[in-house]
């Protein structure tokens, strides 16, 4: 294609390339020239140039047989002529279809979190349930089962507070979080709860730290008042405990990624009773046999719930939204938790009927992951819906259609007039 | 179009300032996007760009789509345009839901005056012009280009083909479209909604966002400590957390208050690692200017003003738009009621919402947030009455 005199003087060029023939359905012959036309149509001269015909074939052939997210994403220079010697098609082909949104681009953009706030998603029900277990042992006396249980509860949040932490864009701002108390605000309340929930925690397990080693932490009068305030503490880390393991399900649904918000009603009975099963399996890895009854019975609740819930909250989710919770590794993360859960079930019933300490371990560890699994799945699942415009344009587009034809109508964003 | 003196007790209507408990609460400010009169030239992007000194968001990649290589609104783009090609067929669904829009009852305005007025002025423009060839790309056949203009009020596009101009009148007599184009171009500068209830505010924890006294949401640069749930948070994708990133050396800028660099270095870009997203020019703003887009906008596609009269106009626009049988116009985030309580930048689009890439039926997650904390309450009330029901089940020690 010649477009000035100058062309001759050209350098001769080498044979063009077709590397990037696997993204382009689109370059399939028939529709080349057109797709040529409409991408080199930045100069007014090419628009007048291109006849109607051209311009009204290239999107409508290819828009079916174009499937989702066909596009390619930033992706450096076109291949052919990319050293500026010729006119580029720069645009393959316009993939685009309605239920793509955008060039198949995201509407609502996921947070920046990464496997680190997944994480403490897994250490919050882990420390919440602890405290519950701890407290437990503190009031019927079952020492080993409190001491190690404080010792998990200030472990895990302690942990997970490090990941907050070390996930923020500047941390050394963390304790810009406890500048107001912010009831709107999941996060702000989340984070006085971490903060009430790891000084009580703290102030129980220190106490039984001392007692463990044999009172040989230089506390000295102090010693009297960490005394005086294990009880406490350890009612106070007890009574934040659940909101500890409950309130980061509120903190996911609060959002606009459609497989959290949709998860709103059920999420938080998920994820308690992920803690539940999860900080029983802890306890009875740590505790022994004879102590973690207790400990054991919360697991099997916990695994109660964790199935039921979990069954009630794919079913009532919105069927879209909920389909990131069953693809790819969220998926597998999901259906491993299950069968991880069932396992560790039955290992738990095994364990307290014949007092095994292996298999209580084995079943303490299975139903951990079990809950780190889930906690990983519902984590990804929402951060995967957020990438696909379906997900947030569909159900929206549904409620909105089922909102219209129930004769509601004031409340569209989107007016006649 | 700017009132440079806003009236100081203007706490009006669905003005979220009320909230803010501002002394002195000032009208609420936004922008009207009429996306029938943008042209896609970017100078929107670029204004914003280098007042705001954004960094580059890319090695200028192509994004291999269309003209569009700045993908979406994020930390570093705060205005973007949309350019999206359409055939007929996809013009005339358009048009079909726009009319849709009008038979289900959406609010329209009843004022009968303002509209005749608009049409007057049609209708003067149209009878001084000469006829003469157009070669714009989405506009029907036929008529001419009035000879002057008043560039303000009076859109060259729109005025051609006359008709009806009271929505009621068109309705009622001739709905016939415009001949329909083979081809279309759709342009449209996204924007920072500005929602009257919105959602990173909402959840933000450190109080970094806030509601100022023009009705907009801004972040403090100073106290965010970029924990990303505002991210989250925006039903519209707009706000996002900064990653690292480098402004282009503006040597004409070198007296503005930045770590100065060595000379030939690139200047670092600020705010990394906090959220970052329109301002709405809020440093503009206290100034009694207009916002740096819409100062650049060539074709007045980006109006700035006081949301009311700019809410007005827009309804104006629309019914204008219909009365010339392009029902494909409608309004975007221009009614109080609906699921962020409208927003402070309004668009006048041509399609559907999601072809721009907007959500079709947002809603702040907020504002479910009490049956969620409630939900959430019976779970944790649940997991503690299991773990009491746990010690008292557990057996014997």
């Amino acid at each position: 294609m010649t477009t000035s005199e100058y062309d001759r003087y050209r350098p001769p060029e080498e044979p063009r390339r077709r590397r990037r023939r696997d993204h382009a359905a689109a370059a399939d012959s028939p529709s080349e020239a057109s797709a040529y036309a409409v991408g080199t149509a930045v100069a007014p001269s090419a628009g007048s140039a291109m006849g109607p015909d051209a311009l009204a074939t290239a999107p409508s052939g290819s828009a079916p047989a174009a499937g989702r997210r066909v596009g390619a994403r930033r992706g450096g220079l076109a291949p052919a002529g990319g050293d500026g010697a010729r006119e580029m098609a720069m645009v393959p082909e316009p993939q685009f279809a309605p239920a793509d949104g955008y060039y198949g681009r995201p509407v609502v953009k996921a947070p920046p979190w990464d496997e680190r706030v997944a994480l403490y998603l897994v250490c919050g029900g882990i420390a919440g349930g602890s405290a519950l277990l701890a407290f437990g042992g503190q009031l019927t006396g079952r020492d080993a089962l409190r001491c190690n249980a404080r010792l998990t509860a200030l472990g895990a949040a302690g942990v997970g507070a490090l990941a907050l932490v070390a996930d923020l864009g500047r941390p050394e701002r963390f304790l810009n979080m406890l500048r107001t108390i912010k009831p709107t605000s999941p996060m702000s309340l989340g984070s006085w709860i971490l903060a009430g929930f790891s000084t009580g925690a703290g102030v129980a397990a220190a106490a039984d730290v001392d007692r463990l080693l044999g009172q040989a932490l230089p506390l000295g009068p102090l010693r009297r008042v960490l005394y005086g305030l294990e009880a406490p503490s350890g009612a106070l880390a007890a009574l934040l405990g659940a909101p500890l393991a409950g309130y980061t399900a509120v903190l996911l649904s609060d959002t606009a990624m459609p497989t959290w918000n949709a998860a709103k009603d059920d999420l938080p009975f998920v994820f308690v009773s992920s803690a539940s099963l999860a900080s029983g399996g802890m306890a009875m890895i740590t505790t022994p046999t004879a102590q973690a009854g207790p400990a054991r019975a919360l697991a099997l609740a916990g695994v109660a719930g964790d199935l039921v819930a979990t069954k009630a909250m794919e079913r009532r989710m919105d069927p879209v939204a909920a389909e990131p919770l069953h693809q790819g590794r969220p998926g597998w993360l999901m259906r491993w938790s299950e069968r991880l859960a069932i396992a560790g079930g039955i290992g738990t019933v095994v364990s307290g009927l014949t007092r095994n300490r292996w298999v209580a371990a084995a079943s303490g560890a299975a139903l951990v992951t079990a809950s780190a699994f889930t906690r990983f799945g519902v984590f990804y699942a929402g951060k995967d819906s957020a990438l696909d415009p379906r997900y947030t344009i569909e159900p929206q587009k549904r409620r909105l259609a089922a909102r219209r034809r129930a004769g509601i109508m004031h409340d569209s964003i989107t007016t006649a007039g | 179009m700017q009132r440079l003196t806003a009236p100081d007790s203007a706490a009006v209507g669905d003005n979220p300032t009320a909230d803010a408990h501002y002394a002195h609460p000032r009208a609420r400010k936004g922008f009207f996007t009429d996306t029938s009169i943008c042209i896609g030239c970017k100078a929107c992007e670029v204004a914003c760009k280098e007042w705001n000194r954004n960094p580059v968001d890319s090695n200028y990649e192509l994004s291999n789509s269309s003209f569009d290589n700045s993908e979406g609104l994020g930390a570093d783009t705060w205005r973007h345009v949309a350019f999206i090609e359409q055939d007929r067929s996809r013009i005339e669904a358009a048009r079909e839901s726009g009319r849709a829009l009008v038979s289900l009852g959406m609010p329209q305005i009843r004022n009968a005056d303002v509209p005749t007025t608009a049409g007057e002025a049609i209708t003067t423009a149209i009878t001084g012009a000469a006829p003469g060839p157009l070669s714009a790309a989405a506009v029907p056949p036929a008529s001419g280009l009035p000879p002057a203009p008043e560039l303000g009020d009076l859109d060259v596009l729109s005025s051609l083909g006359g008709g009806p101009t009271r929505p009621e009148d068109a309705r009622a007599v001739d709905t016939t479209p415009p001949d329909t184009p083979e081809f279309r171009w759709l342009m449209s500068s996204d924007v920072c909604k500005h929602c009257t209830n919105a959602g990173c505010l909402d959840v933000c924890p450190t109080g970094a966002l806030f509601r100022t006294e023009h009705g907009t949401v801004v972040v403090q640069d100073d106290v965010c400590n970029g924990c990303g749930t505002c991210v989250a948070g925006c039903p519209f994708g707009v706000i996002e957390r900064r990653k690292d990133g480098i402004a282009q050396p503006k040597t004409e800028r070198s007296a503005a208050p930045v770590t100065p660099t060595r000379p030939g270095t690139p200047e670092p870009a600020r705010n990394v690692g906090v959220a970052q997203k329109c301002t709405l020019c809020y440093d503009r703003l206290v100034d009694d200017q207009t916002p740096a887009c819409a100062q650049a906008c060539p074709t007045t596609s980006i109006k700035f003003g006081e949301r009311e009269d700019l809410v007005d106009a827009a309804r104006e626009r629309v019914a204008r738009l219909h009365a010339e049988g392009r029902t494909e116009a409608r309004l975007y985030g221009a009614n109080p009621q609906d699921g962020v309580g409208g927003t402070g930048s309004v668009f006048l689009l041509l399609d559907e919402p999601e072809v721009y890439g907007l959500p079709p039926d947002p809603r702040v997650p907020t504002a479910d947030l009490p049956r969620m904390y409630a939900r959430a309450g019976i779970a944790m009330a649940s997991m503690a009455a299991a773990s009491a029901l746990a010690f008292m089940l557990g057996g014997r020690k």
